[in-house]
């Protein structure tokens, strides 16, 4: 069953009258979403509500689902989380990683709901799972495509929080636009919010006022593909395909895939097995998916960044293999060593070459 | 970094909270608070996208964003002047409201690129250098922002009108007794203040962004709503409040982008910063700030008798 969209503020109001306490007759799965941005922003919260639809199209009627979207980190997310399950949500899935505090504080008041937080770390009880996509595996393939594309060889890349999440993206877009072409250079602009079309847009543009040809982005909305269009620049879908902006300025894109994922987690609460877990998939399990190379990219360049997306994919390259130095020319990685998973979840410096700091 | 693209960008940046503040402004110079200045711009921003894609014309598409802002705002008008509901609560509501239901007339809009908004133009004017660029080569609704700023200013200065509308707003009572229809001109000022915020949701979708996205003002309401208390109710003091904000925004940005050694987490508080404290600044003495808020903001006017 469908619920109605909720707002922000609303969303108590609205969850306690569309949750009622008495079991029905069925008992359906409920299963709720926060989002951080709206569903329409195109990006992020978007493919997370595709999850949502596929779950609903998996179980029909034997789950009930509800979200609310546009929910800030702090207070607002632990009294919302705390509203669903006291109206009997089953399975709370938090996507952003600034819900992390809130998901661990509700989750040791409400021992048998389930939570699942997206890019996040903390799991302080045995009913918290967190799960995230390797997004820099994909990085990696449009960094080479954005290193062979620049004709100023200068690179634009819009960053929301500073987090190893966002940096281990900057820095694998690096490091691959830099061995594609050895004169880039990439310019870092943080913003500080994953939604702000305006504040985006500012930003795109600030780039684009100083050579920027070619623009990544790590936050939501599609603002910055619009001033890229603009300004007849290049740009990479971001979390979703962003076809609109199809075949230019948008001439790639990294797609988050998050539904076989929440059909298996809530399959786990209907069987009784779900434990608590941290999930990391990439390319090769299709969590990380690139959309489309359009035909702006000459042919070659198509192939070179499906070869490195099947070899990503295949196991045979990480794309953090040595030798790698860290900004400070410190050695980091040997000639052919990889990075593990614990170096790679609390990444917090540079790779050599990127200038600018990273915000404490 | 040219400082002629760097004006430029700030005036685009700030153009939405200006038009957003200056109605807010005359609202609360009515005595009347409403908070729904987020829900009238997201209004505006869809109802200006949605007039600009289906007319092919953006000046068509303010004209739509202001009468959709204006028509949201009196939702609000009837509500707080003839039931004499909460103002608080009624904003609030019509900002959750404003929110859903840009939304949902939203849904055929997004991913549509809009028609261009022209830059207005001046001739030979345009090349005369800096000056040229810097004052010359803005789209229309930079230069009605301005006009608007500084016809709010003259009315509330020099006309009657004006005076009707001060005096409504510090001592509704003593306006009522000499005559004056509190709630018909209360009225009129809750939607001049809902057709401006319109205008600035407008200027986002149209020219700042320029697309449509769902929530797309993203706090640009609120921005506008401290600007009004921190320029303590003076239209030209809006400008100064806007353009600071707007101008440290894309500034910090630019400096981002050039590399500055300076801590980028101070660089992207600085435009809060800033703002409120040149704001205060300028209108620290106490004496005359206390005069400045209308008396009667957020009371309910009931005519007895």
């Amino acid at each position: 069953m469908i619920q109605p969209i909720t707002r922000r503020g609303f969303a108590a109001l609205t969850l306690a009258a569309t949750l009622p306490f008495a079991a029905q007759a069925q008992d359906p799965t409920k299963i709720g979403f926060i989002y951080v941005g709206p569903v329409g922003d195109l990006g992020w919260s978007y493919e997370h509500d595709q999850g949502r639809l596929a779950i609903e199209e998996a179980f029909g009627d034997s789950v009930e689902t509800a979200f609310v979207e546009s929910v800030d980190v702090g207070n607002d997310a632990e009294s919302i989380m705390t509203q669903m399950a006291l109206q009997g949500t089953d399975l709370i899935f938090a996507t952003s990683f600034g819900y992390g505090p809130a998901v661990n504080t509700v989750a040791g008041n409400f021992p048998d709901v389930k939570f699942e937080h997206a890019t996040g770390y903390q799991r302080d009880h045995p009913n918290v799972s967190t799960y995230s996509a390797r997004f820099y595996e994909g990085r990696a393939v449009i960094g080479h495509v954005a290193g062979k594309m620049t004709q100023t060889n200068k690179i634009g890349y819009i960053a929301s929080y500073p987090i190893p999440e966002v940096i281990r993206g900057i820095n694998s877009a690096y490091i691959h636009a830099k061995k594609a072409n050895p004169d880039v250079e990439m310019s870092v602009v943080w913003v500080y919010t994953w939604f702000d079309p305006g504040k985006e847009a500012d930003a795109a543009r600030a780039l684009i006022d100083q050579g920027v040809d070619v623009l990544m982005q790590h936050t939501d909305s599609t603002a910055p593909q619009a001033a890229a269009a603009e300004a007849s620049i290049l740009t990479f879908g971001q979390a979703s395909d962003m076809a609109q902006y199809k075949p230019a300025p948008r001439i790639g894109s990294i797609i988050d895939d998050w539904a076989p994922y929440y059909i298996q987690r809530v399959q786990d609460v209907k069987d009784g097995t779900w434990e608590s877990g941290d999930t990391w998939h990439g390319i090769k399990e299709g969590m990380v998916e690139l959309g489309e190379f359009t035909d702006v990219i000459p042919e070659e360049v198509r192939a070179e960044a499906q070869a490195l997306s099947d070899a990503i994919a295949a196991g045979e390259y990480s794309p953090f293999t040595g030798p790698l130095n860290k900004q400070d020319g410190s050695a980091w990685l040997a000639e052919g060593e990889t990075a593990d998973d614990a170096a790679l979840a609390g990444m917090n410096f540079y790779v050599e070459g990127l200038t600018g700091e990273i915000p404490n | 970094m040219s400082p002629e693209l760097l004006i430029d960008a700030l005036i685009i940046a700030a153009t939405p909270i200006l038009l957003a503040a200056i109605g807010e402004l005359v609202t609360e110079k009515s005595g009347v608070l409403n908070l729904g200045v987020e829900g009238m711009m997201i209004v505006g921003a869809i109802c200006g996208f949605a007039v600009a894609i289906e007319s092919g014309s953006p000046a068509l598409g303010f004209a739509g964003a202001a009468l959709g802002g204006a028509a949201l705002s009196l939702i609000f008008g009837v509500l707080t002047q003839y039931l004499l509901s909460n103002q608080v609560a009624t904003g609030l509501a019509l900002t959750l409201f404003g929110l859903g239901f840009s939304a949902m007339i939203g849904q055929g809009y997004v991913g549509v690129v809009p028609p261009a908004t022209p830059k207005l133009d001046f001739g030979p004017l345009t090349d005369i250098p800096f000056v040229g660029p810097v004052l010359f080569n803005h789209d229309l609704m930079v230069y009605v922002g301005i006009a608007i700023v500084a016809g709010v200013w003259a009315t509330l200065r020099y006309t009657r009108a004006g005076m009707i509308l001060r005096a409504v707003g510090e001592n509704h009572d003593a306006a009522h007794a000499l005559g004056y229809k509190v709630i018909r001109i209360r009225l009129l000022a809750i939607a001049f203040g809902g057709a401006c915020a319109g205008l600035g949701g407008a200027y986002l979708s149209l020219v700042r962004v320029p697309q449509w996205t769902e929530g797309m003002t993203a706090g640009a309401g609120w921005i506008a709503l401290a600007l009004v208390v921190f320029a303590s109710w003076k239209p030209w003091r809006i400008v100064i409040g806007a353009w600071l904000f707007g101008g440290i925004t894309v500034l910090q940005l630019n400096l981002q982008v050039a590399g500055v050694k300076v801590p980028v987490e101070l660089l992207s508080m600085s435009p809060y910063l800033i703002t409120i404290l040149v704001l205060v600044l300028i209108s620290s003495d106490r004496r005359r700030a206390s005069l400045s808020a209308p008396a009667e903001l957020g009371r309910v006017f009931h005519a007895a008798g």
